[in-house]
């Protein structure tokens, strides 16, 4: 357990210093420190900024696709299963086609009213429905797609670009001062669910397994619902909904690391920074000067990966 | 004195149900299928709120009890269990030790709590394999292995041995009777026979009911059986012999 987690660290610690500087245009570390143009500019507003949201991106959208898989008792829920990050589009194009400035903040209320209607639906009395909650979820995805298309078609031409290249998600470089809140905001929170790594076990299992050993089910599922969502509406604001990174990158380490949430959690954290960082400088480099949305390369890097990695597995796996 | 029910109900599937049971010794429910012999187990354990009725367990309503407290105290076996995620079984044994374990890692006595359990229900062979890999006997035999290792005081058990072969049926009640000379086990069962030879109560249920409650020989008496399942038998040599 704790060896997979030193390699992660490891991983993850490479993975963050390399990335800066792989780009179209070559620049040193040395000449960036020191100052040197264009060298420091690229590597300290253009880059470095990208890097830092898709490492604190990744980490937060595998961390929370590792807790709606346990919650949901599903390998195949993610960060968007439960219809946060598509609230969060309908705020955002609301935003757009309505020319309100603050896309991010709308994006951010139109996740927390997803949130609020999701659970809404799902509380019986005082206990959750899982089950209530994934269709909820399944239907919040559906309206909200449902509006976004409606609004998509009455807008204008630029306005549409800019929902087009919203709904393809980006890590366009931030201000430092976002990051900061960024960073504030998800670490802690990564923090305390990682915390709670062996009540997670035990849910992963069943609610009657759970509670029966001693677990207040409902105080950890909500809990890990709020705290999910709470990181997939915040990222999916700066960033837009990038796919494939909350599904893939937890699915993959259980299949290697089995599904004590020990490992997996810090590992899924770690290892999911990374892996948005590798696609990020993969989508600027790829067909430089061109960018490709980062989205893109998520499911055309991770898809084939995982599927390589279920059929090298498949003699041991028991789905 | 253990468990003391007084005219404990649910809004569905049980009604009125009264009455007391002993610190240990082995006690079978019994009943035809939706008699409420799962719904009356669960609510033992815990699981079932809110109950109407009084149910108390050393004293202190159900309800009431702080859950890890409970936890220490009773141990719930499923009848089965879907388990989605690739833990092993010794993982799902550790998690036996939960209302224990506060830290991060587990401790030396949760490991030996844990090798003692699976030692007793023989399944130390298989603690690195997928619990999805095993068969359905060799679940519910980790399953109570994962319960051992809780340390409880009270086993409720249901249908323990619905996917054991033979040889494991008769071993499961071997243990479960040793168990019950300290703790107390409660277990659903289909099995008459074995209820009849093995334990040392029986409580029989129809319709949300309790239709009987007394010692094997009088609670599974023919007449009994034939009221609640519509079965003919008699006793023959202290076995229940079934009119096929």
């Amino acid at each position: 357990m704790t060896r997979s987690v030193w390699i992660s660290l490891i991983i993850f610690l490479i993975v963050a210093v390399a990335a800066p500087l792989i780009g179209s245009s070559h620049i040193e570390l040395r000449r960036a420190l020191a100052g040197t143009s264009p060298d420091h500019e690229i590597f300290f507003y253009a880059r470095l900024p990208r890097v830092l949201l898709a490492l604190l991106a990744g980490a937060a959208l595998s961390l929370t696709g590792v807790i709606f898989q346990c919650l949901l008792r599903d390998p195949l829920a993610e960060p968007y299963t439960l219809g946060i990050s598509s609230g969060g589009s309908v705020g955002a194009v609301i935003a757009i086609c309505f020319g309100l400035p603050a896309i991010g903040l709308l994006s951010l209320a139109g996740a927390g009213t997803a949130l609020l209607i999701v659970l809404g639906i799902a509380f019986e009395g005082r206990r959750i429905s899982s089950f209530t909650l994934l269709l909820a979820g399944v239907t919040m995805n559906s309206i909200s797609l449902a509006i976004v298309l409606f609004l998509h078609s009455l807008a204008s031409f630029s306005q549409s670009f800019a929902i087009s290249r919203w709904l393809m998600g980006g890590l366009d470089a931030v201000a430092y001062s976002t990051l900061a809140w960024l960073a504030v905001a998800v670490i802690p929170v990564c923090m305390v669910v990682i915390a709670y790594s062996r009540q997670w076990n035990l849910l992963a299992v069943g609610e009657e397994w759970a509670s029966s050993r001693g677990l207040s089910t409902t105080t950890y599922t909500v809990l890990g619902y709020i705290a999910g969502s709470f990181l997939t509406g915040i990222v999916t604001s700066l960033t837009g909904p990038i796919g494939f990174v909350g599904l893939i990158v937890p699915h993959a380490l259980r299949l290697k690391l089995g599904a004590d949430h020990r490992a997996l959690m810090p590992c899924s954290f770690l290892l999911g920074a990374a892996f948005l960082a590798v696609c990020d400088a993969l989508s600027r480099t790829v067909i430089a000067p061109t960018e490709i949305p980062v989205g893109v390369v998520t499911a055309l890097v991770g898809g084939p990966f995982f599927i390589w990695l279920l059929r090298s597995k498949r003699r041991s796996l028991w789905l | 004195m253990s468990f003391q029910a007084k005219a404990l109900g649910l809004s569905y599937g049980l009604h009125e149900a009264t009455f007391d049971l002993p610190a240990s010794g082995f006690v079978t429910i019994a009943g035809p299928n939706g008699a409420g012999k799962s719904t009356l187990l669960g609510v033992l354990a815990g699981l079932r709120h809110p109950y109407r009725g009084a149910c108390t367990y050393r004293g202190v309503e159900i309800r009431k009890w702080r859950r890890g407290e409970f936890a220490r105290q009773i141990a719930f076996l499923p009848q089965s269990m879907r388990m989605e995620f690739p833990f092993t079984a010794e993982q799902v044994v550790l998690m036996g030790r939960a209302p224990y374990s506060d830290g991060w890692f587990e401790s030396q006595r949760d490991h030996d709590a844990v090798e003692r359990a699976m030692e007793t229900t023989d399944t130390t062979a298989f603690a690195a394999r997928d619990f999805r890999s095993l068969s359905g006997g060799e679940k519910q035999r980790l399953i109570l292995a994962s319960s051992l290792a809780q340390e409880p005081e009270t086993l409720l058990l249901d249908e323990p041995t619905t996917f054991l072969d033979l040889k494991h049926q008769l071993a499961m009640y071997r243990l479960l009777s040793t168990l019950a000379k300290r703790l107390l086990v409660v277990a659903v069962t289909h099995d008459l026979n074995l209820a009849l030879r093995f334990s040392d109560r029986v409580l029989v249920m129809e319709n949300g009911r309790i239709a009987a409650n007394g010692a094997p020989q009088e609670a599974l008496a023919p007449a009994v059986i034939e009221r609640v399942f519509g079965v003919h038998s008699e006793v023959r040599d202290g076995w229940l012999v079934y009119d096929l």
